[in-house]
């Protein structure tokens, strides 16, 4: 305990040096005294040969302290002690600043978890999703950007690529699990072999599925995610090996992944073999998302090439049936284009982080820059303090360091809050913050936060001490001992300091408006879009799967699906319900593919894909989507299987010229398929999001013939989507009563996905709102952050100037003028920085682009609006100190001081 | 102690060695200690106040000396110090050095006679 007794002692040890020193005086006193100096003079001779006592106590107690850390404490004790002097100055720079580094700090753990950590998995830098341009396949490149893998090119590629270790496909599904409670949907991750071994996370109990899972001809045994694994089963490790009902089949529980572990970004219940057959598999079935761990020193560059040689093998290796050309997918340029998985992950969300980061980061300059003017104006009034310190041999280093170390502790302080702001941040996020955001869960204050707020709060710390510190440190010079106070008004030079920094602000406030501005006004434009459905908040939807184990004759889904939907249709509250295959925005996607037109396309032509959708009688009705031209399904024509269909308006348009000539027009899907008549045209409907194009659409009836060879083999659609038009929708007495309308149909089965189609709605505008949000914080944090500065600049030059004015007044200027003088000082820092933010906005809107919809980064209004609104603001800001002038009696104020 | 040439010692660790060699003979307080190097060396050697008393810290906090609670000849409070074990051990090591660079001083001036 040396370090800690040397402390304690260190009291004692200073009276030791003082007594030692005062009795060495004294005693040489006495000696100059005995020599016949009178004793006055001989103190005074004995402490001249002392020298410097102060010093020489100092420099003997240095020998005991560690030197600098001690008087860089000494300087702190000062610093606190003169904050507590002056609670508002300090009170406001602490919460600026906390509000300012807590936003970053939020911002910056989100962006760290999402976009800087590595993925979950093991050596994450070799996994690649294997992506496909296709840019030849019109209809589908314009509406996904990417071609899926089909089952045959997995087959191709694992067996022949030379660059993965492992590679496998996957796709989300559903499936009813029943026998344990009451009956459940869940959702399912298909994955084929290879899988697991790509994404190489260990199973936290049991094991992985095996080669022999996947066996088309056994039922492979599945896995549980750790939640549903909680969920259902509490956790019991029991549950390996044992049997449950999936999709009415029973299959046996394999093994548990451990917690957080998601196929890609998919948070899966349940994880079931594909169980693919070769002898099945065609060229077509382009369905399946495809994930590959690289060899250890394989590039992209080189698996790219690797999967271009096997696209040729692919096509030489497998058929779509007789009499077609396997050669005809060159048309559509296939192309191989792997990216790094993370890249998939994070997906469109990168941009509104990184626009949001930089958002937030103006706003703290923005902050930063207020508090440098705050500091300023403390500098001005110690400024005399300062002069005599440096007279009496301060040097100029010790000086400076002392107001950084003023600084940068206000900026620990600020700091210090801004943790518990971010955190406070990060739980609100949580609330609000869009659901697609990628990894969500992952989102935390780790170690490189808390260090990014450390460095950050040091570094604002530094940057607004900075700018005292250079203003005033050449001030020695001018000799300010004088006290310059009191003879000039102010120097014209130092008020100059305090508008550059607010013309700053005012650029960069006028950026983040114009950012704000502009998403507000995609927002509109997206609420503005006609999604083809009407009141999404009175549309009940919920998905309902029957399974082929539980009912194997299609005609019997029908029915069972007629008289639930008249079963939901008859409850209170409610006007219509319908089904169809995929309701708008929920990403279901039953399916694509072309189309043939009677008498006008050739069977082997490169027509564009089409979406493909199956609806029943009164659907559109429920949804609100309107006929644009012929009529609906009825119940009579599904039950007799006619050729029938309905298509979207754009594409009557494309393939007809108008709705109205489409009507009685046909069409079929394949050769052996019966010609359908059109018979309705509806509205074109935004499937996947208001912000994408809508997808020229094929709506089939939801039962009807499907096998090219036995006209009588009918398909049903299984997985369907109820609508319900009711004033009732989303309440929970609602919710139990269509429950119970389904299990008095069928008591065995699971509804899944219950929502309003207003949920669905909103989770696609989700990123739009959260970027809204975010930047509409930022930006009016922003105008109050340089309202404010203005305000501040003007009313401290009132003040300072209180003198000037006075003599003005006496000399015969109006109070008219001098209000006059001010505004315009203000006005003119004002124009400036709105001319330089209009440039930076211009600039900088463009890296926005991808974030808009519906209107131009360069949007005229919003560019002559917001700098209107900013000036006007400006002009109040400073009227109201500048009025003070009128009040000023000048007797008084060259009375004053 | 460097940032003021008037201060400095005759050269590095003199000063030591002569408070060192003083209170070998008996404890003493700073005043004492200056008077004692001023008589024994013939008013030749005059040691600085603003010196001493760091430097007596200094050894202080290396456990050379010792200080203690005393009165001095007047019968003024003040701090006796006293040589530790390991300040006989610091000198005794110091000595021999010094003879020698002194040894090494007289034969380079004693050549540079020639």
């Amino acid at each position: 305990m040396p370090i800690f007794s040397r402390f304690f002692s260190k009291s004692r040890r200073y009276d030791d040096i003082s007594v030692s020193i005062q009795e060495h005086i004294d005693e040489r006193v006495d000696e100059l005294v005995q020599q016949g100096i009178p004793r006055e003079k001989a103190e005074k001779a004995a402490r001249r040969q002392f020298g410097n006592l102060t010093l020489l106590h100092e420099r003997s107690r240095e020998v005991w302290q560690w030197q600098r850390l001690e008087s860089l404490l000494i300087d702190l004790k000062h610093i606190l002690r003169r904050l507590r002097r002056s609670p508002g100055f300090a009170i406001t720079v602490v919460l600026t600043l906390a509000i300012g580094i807590g936003a970053n700090t939020a911002v910056f753990s989100v962006l760290n978890s999402v976009l800087l950590r590595p993925l979950p998995y093991p050596e994450p830098q070799q996994l690649v999703s294997l992506h496909l341009d296709a840019p030849g396949a019109p209809g589908l490149a314009e509406f996904r950007s990417e071609l899926r893998l089909s089952a045959s090119m997995f087959f191709t590629f694992s067996k022949h690529n030379n660059v993965f270790q492992s590679m496998g496909i996957w796709g989300p599904g559903t499936a009813s699990i029943t026998g344990i409670a009451q009956p459940e949907q869940v959702g399912t991750a298909m994955v084929s072999g290879g899988v697991l071994e790509t994404l190489n996370v260990p199973a936290l109990a049991g094991q992985w599925l095996t080669p022999a899972d996947q066996d088309t001809h056994a039922l492979g045994r599945v896995m549980l995610s750790y939640g549903y694994w909680q969920r259902r089963f509490g956790g019991d490790p029991g549950v390996i090996g044992r049997t449950i009902s999936v999709d009415s089949q029973p299959r046996v529980i394999a093994g548990v992944m451990p917690r957080g572990f998601k196929v890609v970004n998919y948070d899966f219940d349940l994880l079931v073999p594909m169980a693919l057959d070769p002898a099945k598999e065609q060229l077509a079935g382009f369905a399946y998302r495809g994930i590959a761990r690289l060899r250890p020193g394989v590039g992209v560059g080189e698996a790219n090439a690797d999967l271009s040689r096997l696209l040729g093998v692919w096509m030489d290796s497998w058929s779509n049936g007789p009499g077609t050309d396997p050669h005809w997918y060159t048309r559509w340029k296939i192309a191989p284009h792997l990216q790094p998985l993370k890249d998939l992950v994070v997906g469109p969300i990168k941009t509104v982080l990184w626009v949001v980061m930089a958002t937030i980061g103006v706003v703290m300059l923005i902050a930063c820059t207020n508090v440098a003017n705050l500091l300023l104006v403390r500098a001005d009034a110690r400024q005399q303090e300062l002069a005599v310190r440096s007279a009496l041999g301060a040097g100029r280093w010790r000086i400076a360091r002392e107001l950084l170390l003023e600084s940068v502790t206000l900026g620990l302080i600020g700091g210090a809050a801004g943790v518990a702001v971010a955190w406070a941040g990060l739980r609100l996020l949580a609330q609000i913050g869009p659901t697609d955001l990628p990894r969500l869960s992952e989102i935390s204050l780790d170690a490189r936060s808390i260090a990014f707020t450390l460095v950050l709060s040091v570094l604002s710390g530094l940057f607004f001490g900075a700018i005292p510190v250079l203003r005033y440190l050449p001030s020695r010079q001018r000799q300010p001992l004088l006290g310059a106070m009191r003879t000039a008004s102010v120097s014209r030079d130092r008020q100059r300091g305090r508008n550059l920094l607010v013309t700053a602000q005012v650029a960069m406030a006028l950026v983040l408006l114009i950012g704000a501005v502009l998403m507000i006004r995609t927002f509109l434009a997206m609420r503005n879009v006609d999604p083809g459905f009407t009141d999404p908040a009175s549309l009940q939807t919920m998905r309902l799967a029957i399974s082929e184990n539980l009912v194997s004759d299609p005609r019997t889904v029908i029915r069972i699906q007629n008289s639930i939907q008249e079963k939901l249709a008859a409850l209170p509250g409610a006007s219509s319900a319908g089904f169809v295959a995929s309701v708008p925005m929920s990403g279901a996607e039953p399916s694509w593919d072309q189309i043939t037109i009677e008498g006008k396309t050739d069977e082997n032509d490169n027509a564009p894909m089409r979406l493909f959708n199956y609806v029943s009688p009164g659907y559109f009705l429920t949804a609100g989507t309107h006929l644009v031209a012929g009529r609906d399904f009825t119940w009579a024509e599904i039950y007799s299987v006619l050729p029938i269909g309905i298509v979207s308006e754009s594409l009557a348009r494309e393939l007809w010229g108008s709705p109205q000539a489409a009507i009685g027009k046909r069409f079929r899907e394949y050769p052996s398929m019966p010609w359908h008549e059109v018979v309705g045209v509806v509205q074109d409907v935004r499937e996947n999001g208001v912000d994408q194009i809508s997808p020229a659409t094929v709506y089939w009836p939801s039962l009807m013939a499907i096998d090219p060879s036995a006209s009588q083999k009918l398909g049903a659609w299984r997985t369907v989507f109820f609508a319900i038009r009711s004033n009732r929708a989303g309440t929970q007495a609602f919710i139990n009563e269509m429950q119970q309308a389904v299990w008095q149909v069928n008591s065995s089965l699971p509804v899944a996905d219950i929502s309003t189609e207003q949920e669905i709605y909103g989770q696609s505008m989700a990123r739009t709102a959260f970027t809204l949000v975010m930047l509409a914080i930022a930006g009016s944090m922003a105008l109050a952050l340089g309202i404010l500065g203005i305000y501040g600049v003007i009313s401290y030059a009132v003040s300072q100037r209180t003198r000037e004015i006075g003599i003005r007044m006496a000399l015969g200027a109006k109070k008219t003028e001098l209000i006059w003088m001010f505004v315009r000082s203000a006005l003119t820092f004002t124009g400036i920085g709105t001319a330089i933010g209009l440039g930076a906005a211009a600039v900088l809107m463009r890296l926005m682009q991808t974030l808009l919809f519906g209107i131009s980064p360069l949007d005229p209004l919003t560019f002559a609006a917001v700098p209107v609104v900013l000036v006007a603001a400006a002009a109040l800001a400073s009227y109201l100190p500048a009025r003070r002038t009128a009040r000023i009696n000048p007797v008084e104020a060259l009375r004053a001081e | 102690m460097a940032k003021n040439p008037q201060h400095r010692d005759l050269f590095p660790g003199a000063l030591e060695i002569m408070i060192l060699q003083s209170l070998r003979l008996r404890p003493m307080h700073g005043y004492a200690l200056v008077k004692h190097i001023q008589q024994v060396s013939d008013n030749l050697l005059q040691v600085e106040e603003g010196s001493l008393y760091p430097a007596l810290q200094r050894m202080l906090r290396e456990g050379l000396l010792e200080a203690e609670t005393g009165t001095s000849t007047k019968g003024r409070p003040t701090r006796i110090y006293r040589l530790t074990a390991s300040g006989i051990r610091h000198l005794e090591r110091e000595v021999v050095s010094f003879e020698r660079m002194f040894a090494g001083f007289s034969r380079v001036l004693a050549a540079a006679q020639v």
